[in-house]
């Protein structure tokens, strides 16, 4: 579904991502995790097509098209879906018009019928108790006020209605208390399909212990320095990021100081 | 037909007078014919402001100063006239229709007026007023300050028609009033004036509305005054859309007695010139004021907006907010003046003016003025000049929303709050429909 080969990014003209590469397969759920600093953000970014985030070198292919020549929402119509870290606040636009003009656009873009009001509504419903959210947040603006917990049940909210084909969640867990971390982790658990892939962005291991992916990346100098299984996942939380980062910059040493 | 001037502004207006005068609304009584008078010997002296008077700074009126302009009779109303009148009717209101600056019974809407008015409310145009010799119609003509500059004082000289509207004590009108202004030639000039007197305990919604077409240029002139008795309730909303060739320049104020409230929106979208000044005083205990105001510009339009808030008794609260929202090469100035004298103790008032610019080349001056005389009160402004939040625009485009759709919701929710006291709804829609870019059609 998505093919990441020898991505470099910038940012601010200062490379972040130097030469990732990254295959991710229908019905596979991902973690990248890695230091802070390491590019995992920008990773998640450059993904939804965010402006400022330079591809300089490198292609991403998704469902066998170019990702990079999408508009961000181009991309959103065709399945990618990104849960912010820090989901923006708009005052003025109310939650349910947001999840309505997007779900619409989706359909649009699929060729089928908008949902009119009160089938919208029906389903709406069906995912909020999904989320153990309350009916009163529908009618607030976007993110205006809530709590970091509510904004990050939000997220999942809006992904649970437009049902994507690729979820990227961008550090989803944190900020969470425990309680919060299982409501967030069911809402995504319930989501998992053959259909679907899943990254999962994040530092700690702690959301892996509830969302169990099949393969863990780490994240070190702009690559993936490792990858493995779920087990993988713990070994980092038991010895930290430090070891691999130092094998990182001994093979960036060597591969900078070798021929050619 | 066509009347005079056949010079450029100030003199053309002063030596065409005479002509015109004998034919303007109650030539036959002296009283208004004195008024008259005198209201062009201010203009005589007083000439068009220039930039070098404080309160034009930023706003010239050369290109008006340079044009000849002539003032037309009433005509009769073409299909094309008709049309434009349809295209502006506001649905659940009392319509009142000038053309050119006269009064145009079959245009209004239900026609005759008084029918469905509840009783003791009385609305009719100004010259009707005036012709039938309607009791008051002199003091509050005579309560009008109109020597504040050459434009009130033009239009005090020449207005030619406008609504009088009168309402006796604990009158209600349901129903907003709808003033239709339609200018419809070029190189004309009209003078409108209103005037509105709510009594004891009496309410009403005023929407003041001025349209054009946009190949016209023209001059309309309009002048406002509003009397609020103890207790009164006027919702006053001047909805400006006037052709973008048009110079527009507006002076609308209010003076409220004690525990009144005073409810103002002014709206501007047309226009290649236009001004408001909006002023209200509080000129007895207990008063509130609230003015709301929302200026959308585009090209190389120029919207001005000066209001004054003069709060001269103990107990008032004001609330003001201005927003602007400004493409292109448009400029707009905003300048809002808040005096407490100095018995106007526990006064209560906060002003905020806020412009989204939506291009490089937009500009905006905005100056807030504070003069507070007492020292037992609350007193807060602020403003503030920014673009569209590239964080909010890249969010809802990731959920699949356009660009021009998220702009243009986002200019939606910028605007939402200056329009949130419009209290009828078929005019709160019209008005979201004049905003930048068409929404997507999903909610």
């Amino acid at each position: 579904m998505l093919e990441i080969r020898n991505l470099h990014v910038t940012v601010d003209d200062k490379p972040i991502l130097r030469g990732l590469d990254l295959e991710v397969r229908a019905g596979e759920v991902h973690a990248i995790m890695g230091p802070n600093g390491s590019g995992k953000s920008t990773l998640a970014y450059v993904l939804a097509g965010r402006e400022g985030y330079v591809v300089t070198q490198g292609e991403i292919r998704y469902m066998g098209r170019d990702l990079l020549a999408l508009a961000p929402e181009e991309r959103a119509r065709e399945g990618i879906f990104l849960a912010f870290q820090y989901p923006v606040e708009i005052p003025g636009v109310a939650n349910v018009y947001l999840l309505k003009a997007a779900l619409n656009a989706m359909r649009r873009h699929r060729g089928e019928s908008e949902l009119d009001a009160v089938d919208f509504l029906a389903l709406v419903k069906g995912k909020l108790k999904l989320m153990d959210m309350d009916e009163a947040l529908l009618y607030r603006a976007v993110n205006e006020g809530f709590s970091g917990g509510e904004k990050k049940r939000n997220e999942i909210l809006q992904m649970a209605v437009l049902e994507p084909r690729l979820a990227i969640l961008d550090e989803t867990d944190s900020g969470l208390d425990i309680d919060a971390l299982k409501v967030v982790a069911n809402g995504v658990n319930a989501m998992r399909s053959p259909e679907r892939a899943m990254i999962l962005v994040t530092h700690y291991q702690r959301l892996l212990d509830y969302i169990r992916p099949d393969r863990v990346h780490v994240l070190a100098l702009g690559r993936i320095a490792l990858s493995g299984g779920p087990d993988l996942a713990q070994d980092l939380e038991r010895r930290g990021y430090g070891w691999v980062e130092a094998e990182a910059q001994k093979r960036h040493a060597a591969s900078a100081g070798g021929p050619g | 037909m066509r009347i005079g001037p056949e010079e450029p502004c100030v003199p053309g207006f002063v030596s065409a007078y005479p002509s015109l005068a004998v034919q303007l609304p109650g030539a036959t009584l002296p009283w208004l014919r004195r008024s008259r008078d005198e209201a062009l010997e201010r203009f005589a002296a007083l000439g068009l402001p220039t930039t070098r008077d404080e309160d034009w700074k930023y706003t010239s009126v050369a290109a008006i100063a340079r044009r000849v302009f002539r003032v037309d009779a009433a005509s009769d109303v073409s299909d094309e006239v008709r049309a434009v009148v349809l295209l502006h009717v506001i649905e659940g209101t009392h319509r009142m229709v000038f053309v050119d600056g006269h009064f145009m019974p079959g245009l209004s809407q239900p026609a005759p007026l008084p029918t469905t008015l509840p009783q003791g409310a009385r609305i009719c145009s100004l010259a009707q007023a005036v012709e039938a010799r309607v009791d008051d119609v002199e003091s509050v003509f005579a309560s009008a300050d109109d020597a504040a500059d050459g434009f009130t004082a033009l239009n005090a000289a020449f207005w030619s028609d406008g609504a009088w509207i009168d309402l006796a004590a604990g009158v209600a009108l349901e129903a907003p009033v709808h003033l239709l202004f339609v200018t419809t030639r070029s190189d004309s000039a009209c003078f409108p004036r209103n005037l509105i007197r709510a009594g004891e305990g009496a309410s009403a919604t005023v929407i003041e509305h001025h349209v054009g077409p946009d190949g016209a240029s023209y001059l309309s002139d309009t002048v406002t005054r509003i009397v609020l008795g103890r207790g009164a309730r006027i919702a006053h909303t001047k909805l400006q859309q006037e052709g973008r060739k048009a110079f527009h320049i507006a002076d609308v104020a209010a003076e409220q007695g004690r525990d009144s409230a005073f409810l103002s929106h002014a709206l501007a979208f047309g226009g290649q010139l236009s001004r408001a000044a909006i002023a209200t005083r509080l000129g007895a205990e207990g008063c509130d004021a609230k003015l709301a105001g929302l200026y959308v510009g585009s090209g190389r339009q120029h919207i001005d907006h000066h209001t004054c808030i003069d709060h001269a008794s103990p107990r008032g609260t004001s609330r003001e907010l201005y927003k602007g929202v400004l493409d292109e090469a448009a400029r707009a100035v905003f300048n809002g003046r808040v005096i407490v004298r100095p018995d106007a103790q526990r006064s209560d008032a906060l002003q905020s003016n806020r412009n989204l610019l939506l291009s490089e080349d937009a500009e905006v001056d905005t100056k807030p003025q504070l003069e507070i005389w007492a020292d037992d009160v609350k007193c807060a402004h602020g403003a503030t000049v920014g673009q569209l939040d590239a964080d909010q625009l890249h969010y809802l485009r990731a959920r699949g929303i356009a660009e021009g759709d998220a702009r243009a919701l986002l200019i939606r929710a910028f605007a939402a709050d200056a329009l949130a006291g419009i209290e009828h709804g078929p005019l709160r829609v019209r008005l979201e429909s004049l905003l930048p870019g068409a929404l997507p059609e999903t909610v």
